[in-house]
């Protein structure tokens, strides 16, 4: 049985103390106009457009990749006609590691995780039938996105679609790999370098992309607070801009095209304090730390994907529940895109059914139950105003000690977020162990002989069919062309100071592999060994 | 040699996720346990290799990405050509039920899937060790 409810403590998810009982005297600092000003105007806390979801309903955009690009672009299809309005590309790990899918490493991973990609080849099949100029594609890759956008923006070249007309995001944020997901490959100076390339080839070239999704997701999944998670995402994005501006290039030609993601976890109310108060703060940072001239610099787009880590194996179906409550939150915080989760991604990569129902539990949250009738309708609340004050306050004092630091790349250097992030962690998982906080069917209400569920299985044959594919695209392609390419590639990445997008481009016309290029790259910028934490 | 029971905390494969890791990397030190944590992307030599030099009583292995079917049996063939058939070896992470029998007839003692306790991790180490 659960403890009596008078000897828990009354805290958040984050171990944020709440009191009983919320009242004017809470807010008292609260001015109506320098702290939330209204929906569509500085400093942007109750939304970034007046309409709000009125004017246009948030994007569904459904996470998903499995198998083949065949595979894959099946489930887009089917994805699209059930009224998913964006895309989203999952790759397996080999491509985001920058490994071929028959490279020693591959084995074992191939299309796993995700859409096995080796060269343009599989990218045409992954977009085969998608008209590139209809819909918007958001790309998760990080160490390797300018070699994936670079195939995505040749598969729109084959199709004769006007690049200036393409729109989506590449996630291409490297810090967060470093920070808290992993999934790097080169160390932070090069890296930098790639993406301040993206921001600079992305203005002029690829006008409506966003050249990055500055992303709190991954922090937070690896166990940090929301108040960590807010903190450290923004500041990862003061560090891009610091970056992009010794570089040379102006605020306001790069920084309308930043886009963000964060998580939605379980406590509604702290969650959309969080949005609210990353609204606010950028415009902040935006306006007052770099001066930024254009009104869309200043104002914060993001993304959100449902909490993977809140999901449970124990009695999979009341994830459904746990996503529902968290998408509230997301669409109550005024999010321009959102990820459902599928009930069974504890298990495996969802079923068609199962990630049909996430993308139910947005279509019902979108058109049976009001919420996007009013634009932050939370407004006003002495608990929510009290959170989002104390959230923005709690970011601030991250930021001044990251400064201290000497920027963010120092900091992980010195191993300060992975340390918070790990402390977090284990103080959460303490947590759920003294039963201080319960988890529905883990902890506590839980079930014996509970009956399995259907999930979806990779086949082994993926695999030996991938590399037969990627054979395949080496035996027919002009070798000596590729190999001039990749001899280009190298000796302008150790000229570095380049924009190396042209050059991957060229590569990537010419089908070589995603991994030739990164080996390519490693042999200049060598591989980044995380620091003990 | 101490009495301390010497685990090695591993990740095989490509996966990054190593929020479980370090999480039960940290409750077998509370435990008192010595632990050797080997960062990622090891390859399942280089995790024998380990439990080898470390004098290893336990293998603690994570792996999220699905691709244990293909790395766990490669690492406990090699665990028994070196040897270590005394090394308890445990998994973490995203094991499908239908699995466990085959990783369990290879050679793996237990697996804990998501949700388990780090209290009953550790209970079931210090139960099934064989300590040399």
């Amino acid at each position: 049985m659960a403890k009596d409810v008078k000897d828990r403590a009354f805290t958040t998810v984050s171990g944020v103390p709440i009191e009983q009982l919320y009242t004017p005297e809470h807010i008292r600092e609260l001015d109506y106009e320098k702290d939330l000003g209204d929906p569509g105007k500085p400093p942007y806390t109750r939304g970034i457009y007046p309409t709000m979801y009125r004017g246009r309903l948030w994007t569904m955009r459904q996470f998903s990749g499995f198998g083949s690009a065949a595979d894959t672009n099946e489930r887009f299809h089917y994805l699209l006609n059930q009224g998913q309005t964006g895309l989203s590309v999952a790759f397996h790990l080999p491509t985001l590691m920058g490994y071929d899918s028959d490279h020693p490493m591959s084995e074992g991973e191939v299309g796993k995780c995700g859409v096995a990609i080796d060269s343009l080849a599989d990218m045409e099949t992954l977009f085969k039938g998608l008209p590139l100029d209809k819909i918007s594609t958001s790309m998760t890759t990080n160490a390797p996105a300018t070699i994936l956008w670079s195939m995505y923006l040749v598969v729109a070249e084959k199709q004769g679609v006007d690049w200036k007309k393409l729109r989506g995001t590449i996630q291409n944020d490297i810090l967060k790999e470093y920070i808290a997901e992993n999934t790097y490959i080169f160390p932070p100076k090069p890296s930098m370098k790639l993406i301040v390339d993206t921001f600079e080839f992305g203005t002029v070239q690829v006008p409506q992309w966003n050249t990055i999704s500055i992303s709190g997701y991954h922090i937070r999944e690896a166990g940090s607070t929301a108040l960590q998670e807010l903190a450290f995402t923004l500041y990862d994005g003061i560090e891009y801009i610091e970056w992009a501006l010794r570089k040379g290039l102006n605020i306001d030609d790069f920084a309308p095209r930043l886009s963000f993601f964060f998580n939605a976890h379980n406590d509604l109310f702290e969650e959309v304090a969080k949005y609210r108060a990353a609204r606010k703060i950028w415009y902040k940072v935006m306006t007052e730390r770099f001066h930024c001239r254009n009104p869309k610099s200043a104002v914060m787009r993001f993304h959100t994907q449902t909490a993977g880590c809140s999901l449970t194996a124990q009695q999979p179906y009341n994830n459904i529940v746990r996503v529902a409550v968290q998408a509230l939150a997301a669409v109550l915080g005024g999010t321009q895109s959102l990820h459902t989760n599928s009930l069974d991604e504890t298990l495996a990569l969802p079923t068609e059914h199962a990630a049909r129902i996430a993308l139910r539990t947005q279509q019902i949250i979108a058109h049976e139950t009001g919420i996007a009738n009013t634009a932050d309708p939370l407004a006003g609340s002495y608990f929510v105003e009290r959170l989002t004050l104390d959230m923005e306050k709690g970011c601030w004092e991250y930021f001044e000690r990251l400064d201290a630091m000497g920027g963010m790349v120092a900091a992980i250097e010195q191993g300060f977020p992975q340390r918070e992030i790990q402390d977090a962690a284990y103080e959460y998982q303490k947590a759920i162990e003294r039963k201080e906080k319960i988890i529905v069917g883990v902890n506590d209400f839980v079930m014996e002989n509970e009956p399995p569920i259907d999930v979806l299985l990779i086949d082994e044959s993926v695999a030996g069919e991938q590399i037969g594919r990627l054979r395949k695209v080496r035996e027919t392609r002009d070798n000596g062309h590729v190999r001039s390419t990749l001899n280009a590639l190298r000796e302008a990445a150790a000229a570095s100071s380049l924009n190396m997008m042209p050059l991957i481009l060229d590569c990537v016309r010419a089908y070589a592999t995603l991994g030739e290029i990164c080996d390519e790259l490693r042999s200049v910028y060598g591989v980044y060994e995380e620091p003990t934490v | 040699m101490s009495d301390k029971i010497r685990v090695i905390v591993a990740k095989p494969g490509l996966d990054g996720h190593d929020r479980g890791a370090k999480v039960i990397a940290r409750a077998f030190r509370d435990a008192g346990f010595e632990v050797i944590y080997t960062g990622l992307r090891q390859t399942p030599e280089q995790v024998v290799h380990a439990a080898l030099q470390e004098d290893a009583d336990v293998v603690g292995l994570s792996v999220l990405s699905g691709a244990h079917m293909t790395l766990c049996p490669r690492i406990m063939e090699l665990m028994k050509k070196e040897g270590l058939d005394d090394v308890l070896v445990v998994i973490g992470g995203i094991i499908p039920d239908q699995d466990i029998p085959k990783l369990k007839a290879c050679g793996v003692a237990e697996i804990f899937q998501p949700g388990a306790s780090t209290e009953d991790i550790v209970a079931y180490v210090r139960q099934h060790v064989r300590k040399k």
